[in-house]
């Protein structure tokens, strides 16, 4: 069963593409910085004007209000941005059932957002995310600024997300090995405004 | 009391005033000098010509060459107000945001105000409709500029954050609600403070004219609270339009933020 399906699609910097992520899927990407990954999956979150349509099951993008289609495609950038000075204030009734997982103790949602490491920020950005239970993930290197220890919770989080909700992923990622683990079947690699199947060794 | 006519002697004496602070200004190297005449060059020549164009319009009443006058102030006031935006919407929409937001500012209240307030037959009476009209377009005029250009540039500077709010499924309006409230406030803080402040710290300058001009002190009061009430009430409408349009502009049909609509 599919999940997200893009039709001659085309971001900034990328030639018309169709491509299928089926349920509990986990897609890397992988390319020369300042290719275009992260227009990529900024035009399927449809924040920058582009070409083509997206799918979800048979939902139509054109036909789905914008807010509803980016709560169920949820963008994890690179750098993550808050607007509250609580954290909690960023959770739908101030909470996350998450944030264990993530090795935050419970009474993080009090913590004070200017206080946070980088590192911090992105795992509670992700944990934000996924308090809307999104059916697609674009993961922008959602552990760039994370230590090994860090990292591992955050690869076995998604790896439990999608195989629970059934949703899929596209993961970006620099590291091989990452990616290696990650990739359900497949990975991508963006090159000369094309994606072309990345050869595991 | 006697309304003493001013001499163009009287008027060159404040000239040369304006002339040494010019020279003033050449010597300490301020780099404000040309701009300063420049700009006391043109507001002589102006004001000398509107005080030509409204004796001839007092006299003849034609409501047709009244209402030209009123569009080609407006007019210069939707134009002010776009170019004292430092990153303007472009295209049509610059001066379209400004002359709007400035004609409901300033058209709707100065109606209001010859119908209802001051109920003056016909409406058109130029000697009512035309100074209350400059007054109500060139005192909401900073009003709008302030806050459209506090919308578009906080809207730049925080857009990550903006799209942070999007991707987590909030709609255009959500996403820059914080935004827009804190440029309608700026838009609205200096007819505030000009209203607290109005008598006791400053002589509000129509008062002060109809005072010097020979008006008893306390019509001229009254007239003064009518003008900063009036203008209050136009800062607040213009300010709510053209912040409620310009914010909806900055999103498209599919709710992205577009900052390329600015330049």
């Amino acid at each position: 069963m599919h999940c997200l399906t893009l039709e001659r699609f085309a971001s900034r910097g990328l030639d018309p593409i169709d491509l299928t992520l089926s349920r509990g899927e986990c897609v890397t990407l992988t390319g020369p910085s300042g290719c275009g990954k992260s227009l990529f999956l900024r035009a399927i979150a449809d924040l920058d004007p582009h070409q083509g349509d997206c799918l979800l099951g048979d939902e139509r993008r054109s036909l789905t209000p914008p807010p509803v289609w980016r709560r169920q495609v949820g963008l994890l950038p690179a750098e993550s941005h808050w607007w509250e000075d609580r954290v909690g204030d960023h959770f739908v009734d101030g909470e996350s059932h998450l944030t264990g997982a993530l090795g935050f103790p419970e009474e993080c949602m009090d913590w004070e957002v200017s206080r946070l490491s980088s590192g911090e920020r992105q795992r509670l950005s992700l944990a934000r995310l996924l308090a809307g239970y999104p059916k697609v993930l674009l993961l922008d290197e959602p552990t760039a600024n994370l230590d090994k220890a860090n990292t591992n919770r955050v690869e076995e989080l998604i790896l439990t997300y999608l195989r629970e909700q059934g949703a899929s992923a596209l993961w970006v990622s620099h590291d091989p090995e990452q990616r290696h683990r990650m990739a359900t079947h497949r990975g991508l690699r963006f090159a000369d405004r094309q994606l072309s199947p990345e050869i595991w060794s | 009391m006697e309304l003493i006519s001013l001499s163009p002697w009287d008027l060159s004496i404040a000239a040369v005033l304006v002339v040494g602070l010019a020279a003033l200004s050449w010597r300490t190297h301020l780099g404000v000098e040309k701009r300063l005449l420049i700009a006391a060059t043109r507001s002589v020549l102006q004001l000398t010509l509107l005080g030509l164009v409204l004796e001839t319009l007092f006299a003849q009443r034609n409501p047709w060459l009244i209402g030209a006058l009123a569009m080609l102030m407006l007019g210069v006031a939707g134009y002010e107000v776009m170019a004292r935006q430092e990153r303007r919407f472009r295209g049509l929409w610059g001066m379209g945001i400004g002359t709007l937001s400035m004609f409901i500012s300033s058209f709707s209240v100065t109606l209001l105000a010859l119908h209802l307030v001051i109920q003056v037959d016909p409406w058109y009476t130029p000697q009512y409709l035309i100074p209350l009209l400059g007054m109500l377009l060139g005192n909401t005029m900073s009003g709008m500029a302030i806050a459209l250009d506090n919308l578009t540039q906080n809207a730049w500077r925080q857009r990550s954050v903006i799209e942070a709010r999007l991707i987590l499924g909030q709609d255009w309006n959500q996403s820059i609600s914080v935004i827009r409230r804190a440029a309608l406030r700026s838009g609205l803080i200096p007819i505030i403070n000009a209203m607290t402040t109005a008598g006791v710290v400053s002589l509000p300058g129509m008062m002060t004219g109809q005072i010097l001009g020979g008006s008893p002190p306390l019509e001229a009061a009254k007239y003064q609270i009518m003008v900063l009430l009036l203008i209050a009430v136009g800062t607040g409408l213009g300010a709510i339009v053209a912040v409620g349009v310009g914010a909806r502009r900055l999103f498209d049909e599919r709710q992205r933020l577009r900052l390329d609509r600015l330049r």
